[in-house]
């Protein structure tokens, strides 16, 4: 543990090296969130709601997936560096170090100008909270907390499976995006805005839903089911088909050498 | 002059073969432009659904909207993959390209425009097909008479030049600046914005619009895609052509000095 935090403290520096470039950069993000934002303002400007969700919920989904987002991306952004690492070798290096991999995949490819995007989301966040006419208890608090926290794993998980496809498919991955920066671009709406198929696409396959929609119908007390209420805890069950493709991926994986 | 000519084209030529080489990430583009926009198109229905008078644009024009700008993408980006250019400048090779007997500005804007066209006209046509194909309110509807199509082509012409254009501003800026990311970051966010690439230009609220509607970013692909769904139409289009000229004769003056200014001084780091 000593060891990882040295690793984190080490890159926050050399990444606070070039000050402007690293100002600009999370200012960057912060403004590309805020231009989805506008997007968002701007249609609801002519409508007053999108199925029977208002603009202060939409806001409220908008919020949460783009705080799941960064939070995810902060920590498993790094991983798109995985299939270079292949193509070059470099994993072995990693490999027989005698620590856990992941981790020391992750921390040195952490990228703190995600803060930007973070520190947007907290602004839409409290923008969105006392308009969403949600009547707030201590458990809705703490299921609004587990919203967050198990969409950022959720998304974390994205960015490892996307990485771990690099294992089969040797070229560029790009397309795949889809899965993390197209989530973070649809959640904007609650995922039953497009549609029978497509929930439950995000219900089953890529559990979203469970952290974004399910959980807001509790807060708004359309649904006061247990099942709802735990819906954001039933998604980390993503966490088995993506810790399963790793492993398959790394057992198979063979050195190109060099 | 001719020779000029002939060389741009083989340049283009290279790009066009490289770019066909790599079947797989075609392929993937191609997915994924096209899930993307089916899933743009959902939400819009569902946003006409809720109330279906209060937009600019009818369902079936921003449907097409959103269908032409996934399929013409590649085309309006102003941040593209155009690496040779950035790393050139990073490590120095930029001393080569000047000492070759063409000049920098036209290399470079003609280089990154057949990037884009390259690129472009392996990925768009089919993302445009398979949006043909689906059942009604999801599918594009192609520009309804052959002026329309021909002001279509000449807009999209004109704004793949802006587009080109203001990105050159872009790279000469990096010959004084170190953060490449940055810059490039804080480019693609404005111009993706304020030519439509988030919402329609016609969506943003009046005041705003009113002002969004004279920058430059307004004449990249705002304008040829407003034309392809047929949201201006016939003198307006027209007007709004002769308004990607004007920005792109400014555009391109201003990069040929600043080409010129930075050029004189760029000093190499040597090695």
């Amino acid at each position: 543990m000593r060891l990882y935090w040295n690793y984190f403290l080490m890159e926050l520096k050399s990444q606070m090296q070039y000050k402007i470039s690293f100002l600009l950069t999370t200012l960057g993000q912060f403004l590309t969130a805020f231009t989805s934002f506008f997007g968002i303002k701007f249609i609801f400007s002519r409508i007053s709601g999108i199925d029977d969700f208002t603009y202060g919920q939409v806001l409220l989904c908008f919020s949460v997936i783009m705080l799941s987002f960064s939070i995810g991306e902060m920590i498993g952004g790094g991983l798109a560096v995985f299939p270079n690492l292949l193509r070059e070798g470099e994993l072995d290096r990693i490999l027989v170090r005698p620590r856990r991999i992941i981790p020391q995949l992750i921390v040195p490819n952490m990228d703190f100008s995600r803060l930007g995007l973070l520190l947007q989301a907290v602004i839409v966040l409290c923008i969105a909270v006392p308009v969403s006419g949600i009547q707030w208890t201590p458990q809705k608090a703490l299921v609004f907390g587990m919203m967050i926290i198990c969409g950022s794993v959720i998304f974390f998980c994205l960015f490892l499976m996307i990485a771990a496809f690099a294992f089969f498919i040797i070229g560029s991955l790009d397309f795949l995006n889809i899965f993390t920066y197209g989530m973070r671009q649809f959640g904007r709406y609650p995922f039953s805005v497009y549609g029978d198929t497509i929930l439950r696409f995000f219900t089953f396959v890529v559990p979203l839903a469970l952290v974004q929609y399910y959980p807001l119908l509790y807060l708004l007390d359309r649904e006061d089911s247990f099942l709802y209420m735990i819906s954001p805890l039933l998604s980390l069950l993503f966490l088995l088909p993506t810790l399963l493709l790793y492993r398959i991926g790394l057992r198979n994986y063979k050195s190109t050498g060099s | 002059m001719k020779v000029n000519v002939k060389m741009y084209l083989s340049l283009f030529r290279i790009r066009f073969h490289r770019n066909l080489q790599y079947r797989a990430v075609v392929l993937g583009a191609i997915i994924k432009g096209f899930f993307w926009s089916l899933m743009e198109v959902l939400g819009y229905i569902a946003l006409y659904h809720a109330n279906l008078t209060g937009f600019p644009m009818e369902l079936s024009q921003t449907v097409s909207y959103v269908w032409a700008h996934q399929s013409f993408i590649v085309l309006f980006t102003v941040v593209f993959a155009d690496g040779e250019i950035y790393s050139s400048i990073r490590s120095g090779t930029v001393a080569y390209e000047l000492v070759r007997p063409s000049k920098l500005y036209g290399r470079w804007f003609c280089q990154s425009a057949s990037n884009r066209l390259s690129f472009a006209l392996v990925n768009c046509l089919p993302v445009l097909l398979l949006g043909l194909l689906l059942p009604k309110p999801y599918s594009l509807t192609l520009p309804s008479s052959q002026a329309q199509l021909i002001l279509f082509t000449v807009s999209a012409l004109l704004a793949l030049c802006v587009t080109v254009a203001f990105a050159m501003l872009m790279y000469i800026s990096l010959f004084y600046l170190v953060s490449q990311r940055g810059i490039q970051m804080m480019v693609r966010v404005t111009t993706i914005f304020f030519s439509g690439g988030i919402i329609p230009l016609p969506f943003f609220p009046d005041p705003v619009l009113r002002i969004v509607q004279w920058l430059p970013f307004a004449a990249m692909q705002n304008m040829p895609l407003q034309i392809f769904c047929g949201s201006i139409m016939g003198t307006v289009a027209a007007k709004g052509i002769c308004f990607q000229i004007f920005w792109l004769t400014i555009l391109v003056l201003t990069g040929r000095a600043a080409m010129e200014q930075a050029t004189k001084k760029v000093i190499i780091n040597g090695g």
